[in-house]
């Protein structure tokens, strides 16, 4: 996503500098939902505010949203083919080595000291093991990283 | 419950993803298992790891395509539409009002803070959706006692399983597109009947 932003955003539109947009990608990581979506709503602001934003936001929303309507709609009618059924069988099963391989990569990244470490074992316990809503780990994960700035400490 | 009420709910649950899941739309997979455990009438594990693996192939944000596809699996075309756009609501609004500090934000020692308690945090949330989908992938029911665990176990699917695991983690081949992934695999299913 973000090399077709430079591209369209950068280059061709000159909406937003190069630094702009990586300092746009770095907050869409650091706020709520997801990250292309936030990235597109700041250069829709900064370009026509409010309307600007709506416009940018809902651009980036539509061609996904379409086109995965059209395969959920045929998706529907070939589930139950037997072939399709062993695909899937096959595709689960790559789907869940993928998102095991992004895990892998966020820990590389944000799971190293030992404080990491524990709040990382910690919500997934309170989540997989004792079902709890995945709400309160972001909300006590968050209170926590506040209260450890508050006291000098660095997570 | 009525078809109004559903839609009412799936707007709630979007409504609470969009608010809560920070770090992108993988960060929204352990608010959609929590969802098919909330409400089994939506759809099963099976059905939501066929729609990730589905919206991971997908060109387009992570995150809107499952909301687009579970929102479609739960209530059709409005479900689809009601359930993006709670999805991105709460991220437009506070996106809108950030905007007007913007530098500042970033810079605050206390959102870098409560950023670096989440970041462990929510990789601990993704961790744990993994392992529903994993388990959904592998396991042909899940062994509730130790002599289950031959039996339960598809050995084939966790060949294949760790086949894609480990080149996904090579260096060169971790930059393939996971469509190639998912479409070989696919390929490999339907040829050993898996």
């Amino acid at each position: 996503m973000l090399p077709l932003l430079q591209r369209e955003i950068v280059d061709k539109r000159k909406w937003a500098t190069e630094e702009e947009i990586l300092n746009y990608f770095a907050i869409g990581q650091c706020t709520p939902g997801v990250i292309a979506v936030n990235t597109s709503t700041f250069i829709g602001y900064k370009q026509r505010k409010v309307p600007g934003a709506i416009f940018a936001t809902l651009g980036v929303v539509t061609p996904s949203f379409i086109i995965i309507l059209l395969i959920a709609m045929l998706f529907r009618s070939f589930a139950d083919n037997v072939y399709v059924m062993h695909a899937f069988k096959g595709i689960r099963i790559a789907a869940g080595a993928l998102i095991l391989s992004s895990v892998i990569r966020l820990m590389k990244k944000n799971v190293r000291s030992v404080f990491q470490i524990a709040l990382c074992v910690i919500a997934f316990v309170i989540v997989a093991v004792l079902g709890f809503s995945p709400v309160w780990v972001v909300v006590g994960a968050g209170l926590f990283g506040f209260a450890a700035g508050k006291v000098g400490k660095a997570v | 419950m009525t078809y109004f009420m559903t839609l009412l709910t799936l707007f709630y649950e979007y409504l609470l993803t969009g608010l809560f899941a920070v770090g992108g739309g993988l960060a929204t997979l352990p608010f959609l298992t929590r969802m098919c455990e909330n409400h089994p009438d939506w759809f099963s594990m099976t059905e939501l790891t066929n729609m990730v693996a589905v919206s991971e192939s997908t060109p387009g944000p992570l995150g809107v395509n499952m909301s687009t596809f579970v929102g479609y699996t739960v209530g059709g075309v409005p479900g689809a539409v009601v359930s993006t756009f709670a999805l991105i609501l709460p991220s437009v609004i506070i996106v809108l009002i950030i905007s007007k500090f913007l530098s500042r934000y970033m810079e605050n020692k206390y959102v870098q803070s409560v950023f670096s308690g989440l970041r462990p945090a929510v990789t601990g949330l993704i961790a744990a959706a993994a392992w529903t989908v994993i388990k959904t992938a592998l396991f042909r029911f899940f062994p509730t006692a130790l002599s289950d665990i031959p039996s339960s176990v598809d050995v084939y699917a966790v060949i294949l399983f760790f086949v894609v695991l480990i080149l996904n983690q090579i260096k060169p081949l971790s930059k393939i597109h996971p469509v190639v992934y998912i479409l070989a695999s696919a390929a490999v299913s339907v040829i050993l009947k898996l």
